[in-house]
């Protein structure tokens, strides 16, 4: 480790650490402007190395959580509850970062752990996926505790940009957000509007490719019927739906899901080869507009397939 | 530049005094002087200790006098617990502002400025993205006292450094430093039976062991690396996760709401959780390492080896605590050791690399020459010269009028001058 050299003191030149071929070795020579070059994407060869021992990732997903969630809660709901049929798994890519883009519903929506669940069985190169969640959800005891836990992360940009560029992981994002979740049944299937267009800057920015991913029966798994806005305030909750089991069943309610029959279609990906297309706000927008009329377009389609809603 | 005359601030706390004596190792610093307000906690060699107000008012002459061309500015006070609040806005910011004054005068020798910050910089929010980088500001005004005054003294920084374009400013933001060494209000918590936690909260933490943060100053001292780093190990570990590492359990006894009422009933208690803390332990945090790893930096330890480290020296303390005498800083002493002509040992020994050895030109023949030969020769030898000599006699013939004979020469001659400058 070079330490022992270091402290005898005998050494003009510093010999603690050894010189990457980033440095110079003159130090004259190491300009800030190249340090600043380094942010782009090269550093992507410093990221941590993994430390086996550990049993959390640096994101906070637990190894025992998520497993466990994965071969109890998860696996009941996916093989025999939702019945879940997956079709287009292989337009995930198996290696580098991808921005999975998703119709949101649901209280407690079981379409994002559905989706990972999908990942884990079909795919020939299963990969843990990241859900990003509300901001929200880091404050609030409890959740904040768990979700990490379960492959969580916090939909914040710089994090989008870290998973999909430095560590080329898959990301769930629901651009619906929020509105999504607190549609309610009679609006079933009628995308909200996507965002801002944030999720498609993050993909162009990182050069990850979009797979739109279809969710059907997520819907009549958890109908929302109103929105409790009183409750709402009484618990500082993000949204409080009123559902067939919540909020008079309690808590737990929040997981009573009606055993609707799951259908998850993943659509061809987006590539975006070049580089600085996010900065064409014009772009960003249309090719948003274009995810979003796809996954409209392909969500008609499969409820109109669909003959029972809980037989498929 | 190489930087040759270094002036450390904050020499007593714990960075300060190891990051002096690290430097000392190096011999081709000319010189390092060690400002503070209270006397250095470590036992330093040629490291000149100057005490100062907590205002360091009087700096820009020290500077000005010792010709100092790179500030270490380690001084800052990044935990409230150590000390009033008032104390640490003093230090923090009239402190900070002095030291800059003293950097910025008209003929003024500093080329290099490296000032010693937090990651308490970023704070901690909800809506923090996981991974702060250099380039990001923080996304919520300050809350806390303390974190008021890291923002303010960097703010005055990056003011200098925009002013002094000539002048190499670093600002390194260190993570939470643990290690055996080191007191800190999240080693007093981890030092309870078992880590307290809010209840339904299991926060991010990235820690920094002390002798990272010993090396990473060291590195930026060595090198030009103008800009901003953060300064923190490898991996984000969750606290529960730290408290097994520690091998303690968890203790969720802080509420979710409330939690500041709470942790004033703590604090009447004896358990000091300052306010910068609490959101800490509320939200975490983490930062992006990368940028130092890309100027070169090695880590020496992951977050988990410190948090092991620190559980190691936590075992172990309660068994160490009466063994090792801690050091004290006694002025006179000091000065005779450094100035004092009748000190003859170790100091010789140190100048002998800088000195042109025994091994040099004449002496070849110097076995040859008689006693009396060598004393007619002794007058016209510079003192570090003698040193080297006396060391070669004492190792080879040890004949003793010789080696009397430069004793009395080594004692005479002018100690100051074979101190500071070595080389010369």
């Amino acid at each position: 480790m070079g330490r022992a050299s270091w402290q005898t003191g005998l050494i003009a030149e510093p010999a603690r650490t050894t010189l990457s071929q980033h440095e110079q070795p003159r130090p004259e020579s190491l300009p800030a402007a190249e340090l600043e070059a380094l942010r782009g994407g090269d550093l992507r060869d410093l990221l941590p190395a993994v430390e086996t021992e550990r049993r959390l990732t640096d994101w906070g997903r637990s190894e025992r959580v998520d497993g466990l969630m994965d071969r109890t809660l998860v696996e009941f709901l996916y093989r025999y509850w939702f019945r879940a049929e997956v079709e287009g798994i292989e337009n995930v890519p198996a290696a580098g970062g991808a921005l999975l883009v998703s119709n949101h519903s649901g209280a407690l929506p079981p379409d994002a752990s559905m989706i990972g669940k999908a990942l884990r069985e079909e795919h020939t190169h299963p990969r843990p996926l990241n859900i990003t969640v509300e901001h929200f959800f880091k404050g609030y005891p409890g959740f904040s505790m768990l979700l990490p836990k379960i492959g969580c992360v916090a939909a914040h940009p710089a994090n989008v940009h870290r998973l999909l560029n430095d560590e080329g992981q898959l990301v769930l994002v629901f651009p619906e957000g929020r509105k999504g979740t607190e549609k309610l049944y009679k609006d079933r299937y009628r995308l909200r509007r996507f965002g801002r267009g944030g999720f498609v800057e993050a993909a162009m920015r990182a050069r990850a490719p979009i797979v739109p991913v279809c969710v059907v029966g997520a819907e009549e798994a958890m109908p929302v019927f109103a929105q409790l806005n009183l409750l709402k305030r009484m618990t500082g909750l993000l949204y409080t739906p009123l559902t067939p089991t919540f909020p008079h069943l309690g808590l737990l309610g929040m997981l009573g899901y009606l055993p609707a029959k799951f259908k998850l279609r993943f659509l061809e990906p987006i590539h975006f080869e070049e580089e600085g297309m996010h900065e064409d706000k014009g772009l960003v927008q249309s090719t948003a507009h274009d995810v979003r009329a796809r996954i409209q377009e392909n969500l008609f389609e499969m409820v109109g397939e669909r003959r029972s809603v809980w037989f498929g | 530049m190489r930087s040759k005359r270094i002036l450390i601030t904050g020499l007593s706390t714990y960075w300060g005094g190891r990051l002096a004596k690290a430097l000392e190792a190096d011999p081709s610093i000319e010189a390092i002087v060690g400002v503070d307000n209270e006397e250095p906690s470590v036992e330093l060699e040629r490291t000149e200790y100057v005490k100062v107000g907590t205002q360091h008012a009087l700096l820009r002459r020290v500077v000005e006098a010792a010709e100092i061309d790179t500030v270490v500015d380690t001084r800052l006070v990044v935990d409230s617990v150590t000390t009033s609040s008032r104390k640490a806005h003093e230090n923090n910011v009239i402190g900070t502002m002095n030291v800059l004054a003293a950097c910025a005068g008209a003929g003024t020798n500093v080329r290099k400025l490296i000032f010693r910050s937090s990651t308490h910089f970023y704070g901690s929010e909800q809506d923090d993205p996981a991974f702060f980088h250099e380039g990001m500001g923080r996304p919520h005004p300050p809350q806390t006292p303390i974190e008021k005054d890291i923002l303010e003294a960097e703010a005055s920084v990056a003011e200098f450094a925009d002013k002094m374009p000539d002048t190499d400013v670093t600002i390194l933001r260190f993570a939470n430093v643990v290690g055996p060494g080191v007191r800190t209000s999240h080693t007093a918590l981890f030092s309870l039976p078992a880590v307290p936690m809010i209840l339904g909260f299991d926060p991010r933490y990235q820690f920094v062991h002390e002798d990272d943060v010993v090396h990473a100053l060291e590195h930026v001292v060595q090198r030009e690396l103008p800009g901003v780093f953060n300064v923190a190990a490898d991996g984000v570990l969750a606290l529960s996760e730290v408290a097994g590492l520690l091998g303690k359990s968890y203790a969720p006894v802080l509420p979710p709401w409330g939690t500041g009422l709470a942790a004033s009933v703590m604090r009447r208690l004896g358990l000091n959780i300052p306010p910068e803390m609490l959101s800490q332990m509320r939200f975490g945090r983490g930062v992006d390492n990368r940028r130092l790893k890309a100027a070169g930096f090695e880590y020496g330890y992951t977050s988990r080896e410190a948090a092991l480290a620190l559980g190691e020296h936590l075992r172990l303390h309660p068994l160490l605590r009466t063994s090792a005498e801690p050091y004290r800083y006694e002025r006179e002493v000091e000065e005779f050791l450094r100035w004092s002509p009748n000190v003859r040992s170790a100091r010789v020994k140190d100048q002998a690399p800088g000195a042109p050895g025994p091994a040099s030109g004449p002496v070849e023949r110097y076995e040859d020459l008689g006693a009396e030969e060598i004393l007619s020769l002794l007058g016209s030898l510079e003192p570090a010269d003698l040193g080297a000599l006396r060391e070669h006699e004492a190792a080879h013939s040890a004949r003793a009028p010789v080696l009397r004979a430069i004793d009395s020469l080594l004692a005479r001659s002018p100690a100051r001058a074979s101190e500071t400058a070595p080389r010369t």
